[in-house]
């Protein structure tokens, strides 16, 4: 749809900048000095606006007041980590990071281990049904929400697995499983079918040769296909608020949203867990983001 | 890349004899040929089956009866109680798509979550393709600002949804911010054109760093001669965006904007946790379809089931459109 917005906003016009835009006087090695003023304007100004939200969420977490908020003014007098040590001893707040933990890591292990061999298998092998099983895994990423949710809803209900972790794992499985498995072929796409070859000479049956050769090389693989499916599980709201209905079961999605409706929207503590909750996703996101896009790219051009 | 996946399996295919063999031996050949093939992927074949297929067909199935939590199958206290809808056909499609006040109940939403994707991929990859061209620069510092520019991306939606919440509420730190600027405040939370407004700038916001990060790895796989050669043929810097840069983003690009629509299309989060159930107007097809089955009591299952089949059925079309129209491109490139 863009890509049409793009020629369409790029007609073959005069041959030069249209004005308003940046000069993107990309000489290599060098920049003409103006091109690299207005290049670090622009970009600290998105990185303001980037930052601003986060940072403005901190801020608003350090002020006692629940009404703070209206008057940002008045924190910088009174800053305290008041709001930190009430969530962390008088909320749910742990019970919430278990069983949002538990069905994050359950999503996650299953998911992986599900997906590993039939990401090899369509990587590797051409077999009848092969286009059709691609296209379902394709399909199966783009379910909206609203698909799934009522008979969902049902199924566990009649299996009495509604607010249980494991129902909500299974609901996560059905879109993490075609998720990994997809990512997984693009992943087993990179290694050189030589590998498989030299395994099969020495005598390795095919899972053998999958076991031994390639999932030890495919960690990295692994790993991102683990992560992406344990941060959709970790932020994932519509299912998690429809079927965890006791307050103790929480995953952090839905405990976030209880300050609101049931405190009589404790803003200041509800910032203060969100920052708790944002630093370790955070921190560990920036650990593999460049693999994660490479993943998702690649996964989706080669289908 | 077939002869190389034959060999790695070991076989190989259309063995060069002139017999047809019976359909018996074919059997048996083909279960030879591929049973680990079906082997390793019938896990994920009974997953999706239980986990997908089941609950598709008997969300179908909700979809012509009229379900709603009045008459399913509920337990309350210690009572089981029997489930009493009945069948009625394609009577829910079509009172959701020619019924009485169907346009406010659907086409109206249709036609907002249509502008709600154009626009904020439009944003998502404007913006982004901008900000990966500025990174893909010699550019003092382009390490950090890369890491901040990323922030939205790593922190989860539903934390900074209820961050930009504050800062849109009355008397929150953005309509202060217009105050002191003499300039108008809207109401972003309650008003309908500027909840529309306040969904798209948080969704572009949290939207741009995953375009931007794939452009920016896009950009650093184009070959560096290529831009030599324009630029000894004389080619001005919008000469070399418009025909060395975009043509050779065109991989990552399609793919990018195909998971960017459906992504967009399918974003709950952003508009449920910014409005919760207080914008009826501002709720895209999603929402609107989960209000309809959880957000309101009595919960009409039936139609927010046929709401999600709807959905999807729009998504698949508009994926095979997509597909189609890049691969007729790719058949020209080739001639």
């Amino acid at each position: 749809m863009s890509t049409t917005t793009v020629k369409t906003t790029a007609p073959s016009g005069p041959p030069v900048a249209p004005g308003g835009a940046p000069r993107r006087a990309r000489r290599r090695g060098e920049n003409s000095p103006a091109g690299a003023l207005a290049s670090h304007a622009i970009l600290i100004v998105a990185s303001l606006v980037a930052l601003f939200p986060i940072a403005w969420l901190v801020f608003l977490s350090l002020g006692p007041d629940k009404d703070d908020y209206l008057h940002p003014g008045r924190i910088f007098g009174k800053m305290t980590l008041d709001n930190y040590s009430f969530v962390l001893q008088e909320t749910s707040f742990f019970d919430w990071l278990v069983s949002t933990l538990v069905v994050s890591l359950g999503t996650t292990v299953i998911g992986v281990l599900i997906a590993a061999t039939t990401g090899y298998a369509v990587s590797r092998m051409r077999f009848p049904g092969y286009r059709k099983f691609m296209w379902v895994l394709l399909v199966t990423q783009m379910f909206p929400v609203a698909v799934l949710m009522v008979p969902m809803y049902e199924i566990l209900s009649e299996l009495r697995l509604i607010d249980s972790y494991l129902g909500l794992i299974l609901v996560y499985c059905s879109t993490a499983v075609p998720y990994c498995a997809w990512l997984l072929k693009g992943y087993f796409d990179t290694i050189p079918f030589e590998i498989d070859e030299a395994g099969r000479v020495d005598g390795l049956t095919p899972f053998g040769t999958f076991a031994r050769l390639i999932l030890p090389l495919a960690k990295p693989g692994l790993a991102v296909a683990a992560f992406y499916s344990f941060i959709t599980a970790f932020g994932e709201v519509a299912f998690a608020s429809t079927f965890m209905l006791s307050d103790t079961k929480y995953t952090f999605a839905v405990g976030l949203q209880s300050f609101v409706s049931e405190h009589d929207a404790q803003r200041n503590l509800m910032a203060a867990t969100a920052v708790l909750v944002a630093i370790p996703v955070s921190a560990f996101f920036y650990l593999v983001q460049r693999n994660l896009v490479t993943g998702l790219t690649a996964g989706g051009t080669k289908g | 890349m077939t002869v190389a996946i034959d060999r790695a399996t070991g076989k190989r295919r259309g063995e060069p004899d002139g017999r047809r063999p019976g359909p018996l031996t074919r059997l048996r050949q083909t279960y030879q040929r591929y049973w680990y093939a079906y082997a390793m992927i019938a896990p994920v074949i009974v997953v999706l089956g239980v986990l997908v297929v089941y609950p598709l067909v008997r969300g179908f199935y909700l979809t012509l009866t009229n379900a709603n939590s009045l008459n399913s199958a509920r337990t309350i206290g210690v009572n089981h109680i029997e489930a009493t809808y009945e069948f009625i056909g394609f009577d829910n499609y079509a009172d959701i798509l020619w019924g009485p006040t169907s346009y406010d109940r659907f086409w109206s939403h249709f036609i907002w979550t249509i502008l709600w994707t154009a626009l904020c991929v439009t944003l998502h990859y404007v913006i982004g393709l901008g900000l990966a061209l500025l990174l893909n620069q010699k550019l003092r510092g382009r390490t950090f600002y890369r890491l901040i520019l990323v922030l939205p991306w790593a922190v989860p939606t539903f934390v900074t949804v209820f961050g930009w919440r504050f800062m849109l509420a009355d008397g929150g730190v953005i309509n202060a911010g217009l105050e002191a600027l003499h300039l108008p405040t809207p109401l972003w939370l309650e008003d309908t054109f500027w909840q529309r407004f306040a969904a798209i700038m948080v969704n572009t916001w949290c939207g741009v760093p995953f375009m931007m990060v794939s452009l920016l790895g896009g950009l650093q796989s184009i070959d560096s001669t290529l831009y030599e050669a324009a630029e000894m043929d004389g080619a001005t810097a919008w000469q070399r965006l418009r025909h060395v840069t975009l043509p050779g983003l065109r991989p990552v690009s399609s793919t990018v904007v195909l998971l960017g629509v459906i992504w967009t299309f399918n974003q709950f989060a952003v508009i449920f946790l910014l409005f919760g159930d207080t914008a009826p107007d501002a709720q895209i097809l999603v929402t609107w379809a989960y209000y309809l089955g959880f957000g309101q009591q009595p919960r009409d299952f039936a139609q927010s089931a046929a709401y999600g089949m709807l959905l999807l059925a729009i998504l698949i079309v508009f994926t095979s459109v997509y597909r189609r129209w890049l691969n007729r491109d790719e058949q020209q490139f080739a001639i």
